[in-house]
């Protein structure tokens, strides 16, 4: 009988963060924030069909990057969770917490007792009735679980995108404002990003039940398009140069 | 109530009621689907109608339930959003009625969020048979429910209309159909006064007059409650999705309906 090499714990854990952390960076960002009407999904998938965004509940959104299917799994399994929930109790019943709650104790679950940990970050997004009891959820690979106030960014490459927003935010901006920034904190200074390149979507506080709607190519390239008043102009210009040191 | 994943072998797939049977095998789907013997008298909802117009169709349904001789409800809806697209309305038993139109509509968002697109109207019109279908042992106890589907059929461009019989087959009817205890006189009246080319308030009134003529006749069918204020449920569906038409619209065809009935002049 051959005895198994001893490794110590913490090496483990830190191998397989690595390994996740690895398996993450590899994919594209994704940005999600709160904006006057609602909350703003943008993520970088070129895309149409295999989704990174996608309707969980009337009033709740879900965003993964990594591995497209093993978040793709956690997705279904969202959306079983509320539409039985819903079901069972009732449409209001139906809460973001709870499921972020479920998201973060399967994908810890895994990381500590499965052999290969999950290469995801999952985003899980509820619309309140009114915007300061908007939620964005922001469960990493091994189950951390944050609750952001403004904005989140998930994928590779997050604090570069993130100091890139932060610079950006404004609380209560518009959408196109929102989404210009969203997109410019993606592409970076280097690069820009077409509609063709994104995947758009928002939870919109309007009066209809289901909340979630995607922005489509069209409507895309009409609300990335510059702004048409030169003053309003000159500003986005200008913020713009004042991210490139960043 | 942990988190539903299954291996990859035996997933349930879009199916919500598959899911249910999996996560909680001990709970019918529709309630008492084993009861057995005895005679209840339970609250029956009544006539529901549907008919084609040049934008899509209308649905609509009268308010009464009643419990044998007496009337359970007055406003009881029986009219139903499916999903964006389609509208089911309900005759028969109330309670299990009801439920079914739960479980349809749950069953037709799961499968739309689960699979990334909405089913075909035909797909829709599958389900709620089979939903339908499973009801069958209910229903030979006398709890009845029998649905009527209509939906705008995106790939086609036009309002298509299905209804239902206990077993759960389903047909598909050209332009019209009415159901429930009061069916018969409302499908007579749509009969006599359907065009191909009727327009969105000419088809109101003419199922506004349906369900008038239905409840002249059928005791079941509740007519307009003026004292009340409570009209019959009219909805449409059409490329622009489901939409209700307000109670307000409803009365005011009631009115100028109700007038010429007392002037002594023909009904349309």
């Amino acid at each position: 009988m051959t005895m198994p090499y001893y490794v110590a714990p913490e090496q483990v854990m830190k191998d397989r963060a690595e390994y996740a952390q690895k398996g993450i960076a590899r994919g594209r960002s994704l940005v999600a924030t709160i904006y006057d009407g609602g909350i703003l999904m943008v993520a970088e998938n070129p895309s149409r069909s295999l989704h990174k965004i996608s309707e969980i509940y009337d009033r709740i959104a879900f965003a993964g990057v990594g591995k497209y299917n093993e978040f793709d799994q956690l997705r279904v399994a969202g959306v079983r969770h509320a539409d039985t929930k819903g079901f069972a109790f009732s449409r209001e019943d139906v809460d973001a917490r709870s499921l972020a709650n479920l998201y973060a104790q399967f994908l810890g679950q895994v990381f500590t007792h499965e052999m290969k940990p999950l290469e995801v970050e999952v985003l899980v997004a509820e619309l309140g009735t009114e915007q300061r009891l908007d939620q964005l959820y922001h469960i990493a690979y091994e189950g951390t679980i944050t609750d952001e106030d403004h904005f989140a960014v998930l994928g590779g490459e997050t604090e570069t995108i993130t100091s890139r927003v932060a610079s950006a935010f404004v609380d209560g901006w518009d959408l196109d404002t929102a989404l210009r920034a969203a997109v410019s904190a993606l592409a970076g200074p280097d690069r820009t990003l077409g509609p063709d390149d994104l995947e758009v979507a928002v939870l919109a506080r309007t009066t209809g039940r289901r909340a979630f709607r995607r922005l489509g190519p069209g409507e895309l390239a009409e609300r990335l398009a510059p702004p048409r008043r030169s003053t309003r102009g000159g500003r986005a210009a200008s913020s713009g140069s004042d991210d490139t040191p960043a | 109530m942990g988190l539903p994943l299954f291996p990859s072998g035996d997933d349930p797939g879009p199916s919500f009621a598959a899911l249910l049977r999996r996560t909680d095998p001990t709970t019918p789907l529709l309630p008492g689907a084993d009861a057995s013997g005895g005679s209840l008298t339970v609250r029956h909802g009544t006539t529901v109608v549907a008919l084609r117009f040049g934008d899509g169709v209308i649905m609509a349904g009268d308010r009464r339930a009643t419990e044998g001789h007496l009337i359970a409800h007055r406003a009881m809806e029986k009219v139903f959003p499916a999903d964006r697209h389609s509208a089911v309305a309900i005759a028969g038993a109330a309670g299990p009625a009801v439920q079914m139109v739960r479980l349809f509509q749950t069953q037709l968002e799961h499968y739309e969020k689960v699979e990334g697109v909405a089913l075909s109207l035909e797909g829709k019109a599958n389900q709620l048979g089979q939903m339908v279908r499973e009801h069958l042992p209910m229903a030979m106890q006398g709890l009845v429910v029998v649905p009527l589907f209509a939906g705008y059929d995106l790939a086609r461009g036009q309002g298509r209309i299905f209804s239902y019989d206990v077993t759960g087959g389903h047909y598909e009817e050209a332009d019209h159909a009415a159901t429930g205890s009061g069916g018969r006189d409302a499908r007579t009246t749509i009969k006599l006064g359907w065009r191909a080319d009727l327009g969105r308030d000419e088809a109101i009134e003419l199922a506004v007059r349906a369900l008038y003529e239905a409840a002249d006749e059928d005791s079941a069918t509740g007519g307009p409650d003026l004292v009340r204020g409570i009209f019959p449920m009219v909805a449409t569906v059409t490329l622009e999705g489901y939409e209700t038409v307000a109670d307000a619209e409803v009365a005011e065809r009631f009115g100028s309906l109700l007038a010429r009935r007392s002037a002594g002049g023909p009904a349309s």
